[in-house]
């Protein structure tokens, strides 16, 4: 099932961790709010072009190093992860046609049901949070889609 | 449907349904590991291992910052740091002033304790930690020390700054321990107003500039002003610490509660570094005479701090 060989492995291993680094540099209270979930939006991308190097496990384990990182309940990124992984997987072959504003949109939908988990378990784990800025990094996430389809389109390609 | 497969076709497995499976098993993992997590038992240790694991990432964050900000300070001009000299030595008189009066009054205090037959005040030992430069869930209170299990820091432990009560650890790491800030939503701390005595409880309300009293009627004695200070209840923090400062106390005759707003003491946002607290009695003071369990304590811990006793 696996053909790839191990270069594109590293390649996504370079860039999760690139990603967990960027998820935690310290920032501005503002821009912190802002910050968009880099480490989720690096395994979509993965998932849509490379859909046998970032398997469902992998997204999992991603999801889990950012729950120890952040000190956040541990299996709470790890689902949703999981959950938007596999929602991608299921539909990469129709993703890759959209056009990239197309794709956008499914991607701020995607995200949009991730923060929905996070905020649901953070509910039932007892630290509900209802302000509204949690839902900004929705938005800038979406909006960072483009550019780091560039980005990474650009790195992978030599592969 | 083998039966069916052609005899020279090669046999392809059906991904999508598998995927459907692995997601959810996935998923049911995730969900046991929260649960256990949730519950607080068993994944201490599972936790501890994940935390040395995402250590060096997280001191590949900290380093470059920790290091920008060392490298302002070693190019401080010279009348910055006259000027701050100046201050500081004028502080240190002041405090040498207060200490005098305070040694004179802790061993009052011990004689006064020891006639009414009153234990005494529990012996504290402190330890600095830099609040690393790693920026954690910016909708939770929360802050990465450089203090972990290898310095003897436990979970549940009070974490002070120079003006009053930061917060407590709530996981710890080998390496590093995540302090919740008294800011946290989920964080309460037992107080006592200062001026009479009364005990309620300080809430945090996810703003570090702002704690509330929710537990006060509303003909309580409290006013604007008032200072905050632990009252030792609940076991985590040592009481008569410096907690926060009344700014604003609501009264709607429509309500049975008073409405009460704190300032924190301690700057929750702009620390730099903090005191992680041991308030169980390890070491004792000079003055003091400690219960007889404690000095078998002290030598069965890690790293005893040569006794100060003569």
């Amino acid at each position: 099932m696996r053909d790839d060989s191990g270069s594109p492995r590293l390649t996504l291993l370079a860039f999760a961790l690139a990603a967990l680094v960027l998820s935690a540099v310290p920032l501005p209270h503002v821009l912190d709010l802002l910050r968009p979930d880099f480490l989720l939006l690096t395994i979509m991308w993965f998932a849509l072009m490379m859909p046998r190097t970032a398997g469902l496990a992998f997204a999992w384990a991603a999801g889990l190093a950012l729950d120890a990182f952040h000190g956040v309940a541990l299996g709470e990124n790890a689902l949703a992860f999981v959950v938007i992984a596999y929602l991608v997987h299921r539909f990469h072959l129709r993703m890759r046609m959209f056009p990239l504003s197309q794709q956008t949109l499914v991607v701020a939908g995607l995200l949009l049901i991730d923060q929905i988990l996070l905020w649901a378990i953070d509910g039932f784990t007892g630290h509900p949070v209802n302000d509204w800025v949690r839902w900004l990094p929705v938005a800038t996430g979406a909006a960072l889609w483009p550019l780091l389809t560039g980005v990474l389109g650009r790195a992978t390609v030599r592969r | 449907m083998p039966a069916l497969r052609e005899p020279g076709a090669r046999y392809a497995p059906p991904r999508v349904s598998t995927l459907g499976l692995r997601a959810l098993v996935l998923v049911a993992c995730a969900v046991g590991l929260m649960v256990a997590d949730h519950r607080q038992q068993g994944l201490t240790r599972v936790r501890a291992g994940l935390s040395a694991a995402v250590w060096p990432l997280q001191m590949l964050v900290h380093s470059p910052v920790a290091a920008w900000d060392w490298a302002r300070d070693t190019l401080r001009t010279r009348n910055e740091l006259l000027s701050d000299n100046a201050a500081l030595k004028d502080a240190a008189r002041e405090n040498d002033l207060k200490l005098l009066r305070l040694e004179a009054i802790e061993q009052e205090n011990q004689r006064l304790r020891a006639l009414v037959n009153a234990a005494p005040r529990d012996a504290e030992r402190v330890q600095a930690a830099v609040v690393m430069r790693v920026d954690l869930d910016p909708l939770r209170h929360r802050v990465l020390i450089d203090r972990g299990l290898r310095d003897g820091v436990s979970r549940g432990q009070p974490i002070i700054d120079a003006r009053g009560v930061f917060g407590q650890t709530i996981n710890v790491g080998p390496m590093a321990a995540e302090v919740i800030l008294l800011s946290d939503p989920t964080h309460a701390v037992p107080v006592q107003v200062e001026r009479n005595g009364l005990r309620t409880i300080a809430v945090g309300t996810g703003d570090a500039e702002r704690l509330t009293l929710p537990y006060l009627p509303r003909n309580a004695d409290v006013q604007v002003d008032d200072q905050l200070v632990s009252s030792g209840l609940g076991g985590v923090f040592p009481a008569g610490l410096p907690v926060a400062r009344v700014v604003e106390v609501k009264r709607d005759p429509s309500q049975p509660l008073a409405i009460v707003t704190a300032r924190p003491a301690a700057s929750l946002d702009r620390d730099r570094e903090v005191l992680v607290l041991w308030v169980k009695p390890r070491v004792a003071l000079p003055a003091a005479e400690p219960p007889a369990p404690a000095p078998a304590a002290r030598e069965t811990r890690a790293k005893p701090r040569p006794a100060a006793k003569p």
